[in-house]
């Protein structure tokens, strides 16, 4: 890692107390590290993502977490207790699976009772909380019925409502909304976060889309190859990516490689080969040095005249608008060959007011729209 | 409940000896411990009792020491006869035979037939594999012995074929030696064999066709073949497993099957089955019983291990 | 995998190899229960309609003490394949490496195609020696039982493997997650779930175990004569019309029995078609 992104590297300690605490841990499969030296702080009701695509190894993390897997090194605390040999079965942490794992034998009462009864606790109670947990999840006239009389959305419910009968410190979420359509998405994210929060528990999910990562989560840590690239905000990883992998795993970006040309305190100047950039902010860098310009789409505006001034701008023919209603997404092509998107709202109503293909036009953004990455 | 409470420390590690008497231990002990002793032991008791000398009711040792020598007896005249009467040799042969005939029959018949139960309405599918499994459950000794009343002279089976003048086809074939009489002929047996061992075969074709996935034949016509092709290029090669599965579950046992060859096979139908039932029971020769055992489990080697390899790479796949 | 886009032609072939094969498959039974009707010891010879050798059969003492011995053995067989097939399929499904996990994988699968007589004969040989050495078992109930218990283990070892093997480990690991220890996993959950394989397994072996000639003949001694070896011996030696009697009463046991379960399963598998519709409407 060089100076540039060691700038915008994972904060390790969370604000305010450090609940869980993942320590160096590694997970070795024969050779193979599904997790690498993971560090971590998470505090206490925080919601946590940890987001990557298959294979990065945020689902063997959740289950060291969990205690179905052990680290092969390394320590995980919680509230300052090591959990190293301690079966899952003790944790006090909770977990909703992906696939809901109702038991299909069972009732939604039976389900959510479980943990309970394994406590031994006394029928009444039990009977209340469970009535509470129904309650929270709105199912309280499903109680008889099986898993497989529910529907998707439905089922889902009573798996939270199991996971979090017990009132565990921890609630761990594996893919939590993979299985449903994205209608049901979208609305079920806002829920789910609005239940957990009510309850305060501290969170940790896992999932491997990034809208669900930054609608729900206070901060994420994008994983690939069983390393943290990044930990942030929603709104720091997206502004502020620390790598190129980054930049290009979170929605949309504008990735353009060029060399530093001037590089003073407060600004620094990028050639790429259809302009050059002026960077509104300094970095660490020798100057000469080959860097890539991160520039969001939405972030470029189009037009059809010469913007003023020399930097931040660039011509190119619109080779391809992709149409998804209420935006656009245009595709330039840049004399170089190299591609440009730029993303504008549909404020018109009339498809001839707005750009098309062929199209000559203009893209532009402000000095303070670019992130400077390492190549 | 005290949130605090709940995190206890560490479990301490069971003892030794919680350890060997663990759960996981215990569950793989018991049937693992139950399967030596009473299958592979005997099968070396076997062995052993093939080389030794019989001495009236018991076995003299192999094993001898006596004056600072120590030596070893290895009886082997019961292999060498084995191996030199022909009687024997026929019998081994004929028995490999028989069984490739049945395993070959039985896929004729069972492959369409399994093929269309897996491709008729899937409403119908368990009322019909229902049908297939309902002679499976009634004893298969019954049944053999239906066949005797169905094949002997006046029996409704042996009528229709002497009737409709097949069994000259058969005679010419070989599989009977005079015509009208079917009973205890080649023919009888390997009807029998083939009789019983047909749902052996079926059904894991059955299975195996029905899981196929019809978009891959849709593909296929898609690109241009047509059904016949598609048959054989596609759906075939793919039921290669339960081909497997069916023939193994249908050609080693029948290698050794005593009761069909006693009901409806005949002199000429010697079976290494009956012949080892003999040895022992007739002639209460058990190191040539035993060395008629080895001689067969070695003949089905083979294709004992390319069963194994199958149930092996099936339960994998799940 | 149904019907589809096949031809006519196609269609009409299937269908005439199901019928010819259905046909094939129950032609011995039809005939059995048609004889056993016949008023003639002669077989084949049509002489007229009685049910004087189903009569017989209530005063056949040999028989009906090889059937209630058959019966007991059955039982037992049952059972204990059951348990230790359960045993068996869990230590194969969920410990993936142990020491000797091919040869126990060998072992478990061998005797679904060992020939019979092999078996029988090893087995015997064994416990021959075994009376030599200690004094006992005495050939008899027990021994019988030993030997179907090894075919009925391969068995049921198949049967309820594949139904654990389907099942979703994520279940497992839920009750562990909410706090059960793993014993409790078992019987709370895992044995629920493979409750209907289980008996699936124990209705195997018990129509083997009572089925069952060649081994009961190496492994029984004096008076203990199971059923079929009753039949068996009759079969040998001839045709004999109380024989048919038998047969017919077990083929229409055992079809009542076969109906009954296909008709009960086919019912609860549509109820559960109509939940699932029904929920998926919400």
């Amino acid at each position: 890692m060089t100076e540039l992104s060691a700038q915008r590297a994972t904060p390790v300690s969370a604000p305010s107390t450090a609940f869980v605490q993942v320590q160096n841990v590694v997970k070795d499969f024969n050779g193979f590290k599904a997790v690498n030296n993971v560090s971590v702080e998470i505090a206490k009701g925080e919601i946590f993502a940890l987001l990557g695509s298959s294979g990065c190894g945020k689902s063997t993390l959740l289950r060291m977490l969990a205690g179905f897997e052990v680290p092969s090194s390394g320590r995980i605390l919680l509230g300052g207790k090591n959990l190293a040999e301690m079966p899952a079965y003790r944790r006090p942490m909770n977990m909703m699976f992906q696939s809901y794992a109702l038991f299909p034998h069972l009732t939604v009462w039976e389900n959510i009772a479980f943990g309970l009864q394994r406590e031994g606790q006394p029928r009444e109670q039990i009977q209340q909380r469970v009535e509470a947990m129904l309650n929270l999840v709105q199912l309280s006239k499903f109680a008889q019925r099986k898993p497989h009389q529910l529907s998707g959305g439905q089922q889902q419910r009573v798996a939270l409502a199991r996971s979090l009968a017990k009132q565990p410190l921890l609630l761990l979420l594996d893919e939590p909304l993979g299985a449903l359509d994205k209608k049901l998405r979208e609305e079920t994210q806002i829920e789910l976060v609005n239940i957990i929060e009510s309850v305060g528990v501290t969170c940790v999910m896992v999932t491997h889309d990034q809208e669900e990562a930054m609608t729900m989560a206070g901060r994420i840590a994008v994983m690939s190859e069983g390393r943290f690239l990044q930990v942030g905000a929603p709104g720091e990883v997206y502004e502020n990516p620390a790598t190129r992998f980054v930049a290009d795993f979170i929605g949309n970006v504008n990735l353009m490689d060029g060399k530093l040309t001037v590089d003073e305190v407060d600004h620094c100047e990028v050639q790429c080969p259809d302009c050059v950039h002026y960077v509104g902010h300094g970095i660490t860098g020798t100057l000469g040095m080959a860097v890539s310009v991160a520039v969001r789409p939405e972030k470029v505006r189009l037009s059809r005249d010469k913007p003023e001034g020399r930097y931040n701008q660039v011509q190119g023919k619109v080779k391809e608008r992709s149409y998804f209603g209420g935006f656009s997404i245009y595709h330039l092509q840049l004399p170089s060959g190299t591609i440009v998107k730029s993303t504008q709202a549909n404020t018109q109503r009339h498809q001839d007011d707005n750009f098309t293909w062929g199209d000559e036009v203009w893209a532009h953004w402000s000095d303070s729209a670019q992130v400077v990455l390492p190549p | 409940m005290n949130p605090s409470l709940a995190l206890e420390s560490a479990e301490r590690k069971p003892s030794w000896l919680g350890r060997l008497f663990s759960g996981r231990h215990l569950v793989i002990a018991l049937p693992f411990g139950f399967l030596l002793l009473f299958f592979l032991l005997p099968f070396l008791i076997v062995a052993k009792i093939s080389v030794s000398e019989m001495e009236i009711v018991s076995f003299k040792d192999l094993l001898t020491y006596q004056d600072g020598v120590l030596s070893i007896s290895l009886k082997f005249s019961n292999y060498l006869f084995l191996l030199q009467d022909s009687l024997y040799v026929r019998t081994y042969l004929a028995s490999l035979q028989y069984a490739a005939a049945t395993t070959v029959l039985c896929l004729f018949i069972g492959y369409p037939f399994a093929y269309f139960m897996a491709r008729a309405k899937s409403s119908l599918q368990p009322a019909l594999l229902m049908l297939v499994m309902l002679p499976f459950w009634t004893s298969f000794l019954i049944r053999v012995y239906a066949w005797r009343g169905l094949l002997t002279e006046g029996g409704w089976v042996a009528d229709a074929i002497v009737g409709l003048g097949l069994d000259q086809l058969l005679l010419a074939m070989g599989l009977i030696s005079s015509p009208g009489k079917l009973m205890h002929t080649p023919f009888s047996l390997v009807l029998g064999m083939t009789y019983t061992y047909l749902p052996f075969m079926i059904l894991p074709l059955y299975g195996n066709l029905a899981k196929m996935d019809l978009r891959l034949l849709e593909a296929a016509s898609d690109l241009g073949a047509t059904p016949w092709v598609a048959f054989w290029k596609v759906t075939v090669p793919l039921s290669k497993a339960g081909i497997i599965a069916g023939s193994m579950l249908v050609f080693i046992p029948c290698v050794g099957e005593y009761v069909i060859p006693e009901l409806l096979g005949g002199p000429e139908t010697l079976m290494i089955g009956r012949v080892l039932w003999d040895e022992f029971f007739s002639n209460n020769d058990w190191p040539m019983a035993s060395s008629v055992a080895v001689v067969m489990v070695l003949l089905i080697l083979l294709p004992l291990a390319l069963f194994n390899k199958y149930q092996a790479q099936a339960q994998e796949r799940r | 995998m149904s019907s589809g886009n096949q031809s006519n032609t196609a269609r009409w072939f299937g269908r005439g190899w199901l019928a010819l094969g259905f046909a094939f498959l129950y032609l011995p039974i039809l005939a059995l229960v048609i004889y056993s009707f016949n008023d003639s010891p002669l077989p084949n010879v049509w002489r007229g309609f009685t049910l004087k050798w189903y009569a017989s059969l209530a005063s056949d003492t040999e028989l009906l003490a090889g059937l209630w011995l058959s019966l007991k053995i059955a039982f037992m067989t049952a059972c204990a394949s059951v348990v230790l097939g359960m045993l068996a399929a869990y230590a194969l499904v969920k410990y993936k490496l142990f020491t000797g996990r091919t040869l126990f994988g060998g072992m478990v699968n061998a005797p679904l195609v060992m020939p019979e007589v092999v078996v029988g004969l090893s087995l015997l040989l064994m416990l021959v020696s075994v009376q030599r050495a200690l004094g006992f078992p005495e050939r008899g109930m027990m021994t019988i039982w030993l030997g179907h218990l090894l075919l009925g283990v391969a068995y049921a070892t198949v049967v309820i493997q594949a139904r654990l093997q389907d099942m979703n480990p994520q279940l497992e690991e839920a009750a562990m997650d909410l706090g059960a220890r793993p014993h409790q996993v078992f019987w709370l959950v895992t044995l629920p779930l493979i409750a209907q394989s289980m008996v699936s397994a124990w209705l195997l072996t018990f129509t083997l175990s009572l089925d069952d000639v060649v081994l009961s003949a190496f492994l029984s001694g004096p008076g203990s004569t199971t059923m079929p070896l009753v039949i068996f011996s009759r079969a040998r030696l001839g045709l004999n019309p109380s024989v048919n009697a038998v047969a017919t009463v077990i083929i229409v046991i055992v079809a009542i029995g076969v109906v009954l379960a296909s008709y009960l399963i086919a019912r609860g598998e549509r109820q559960r078609q109509q939940e699932l519709a029904a929920a998926g409407r919400h």
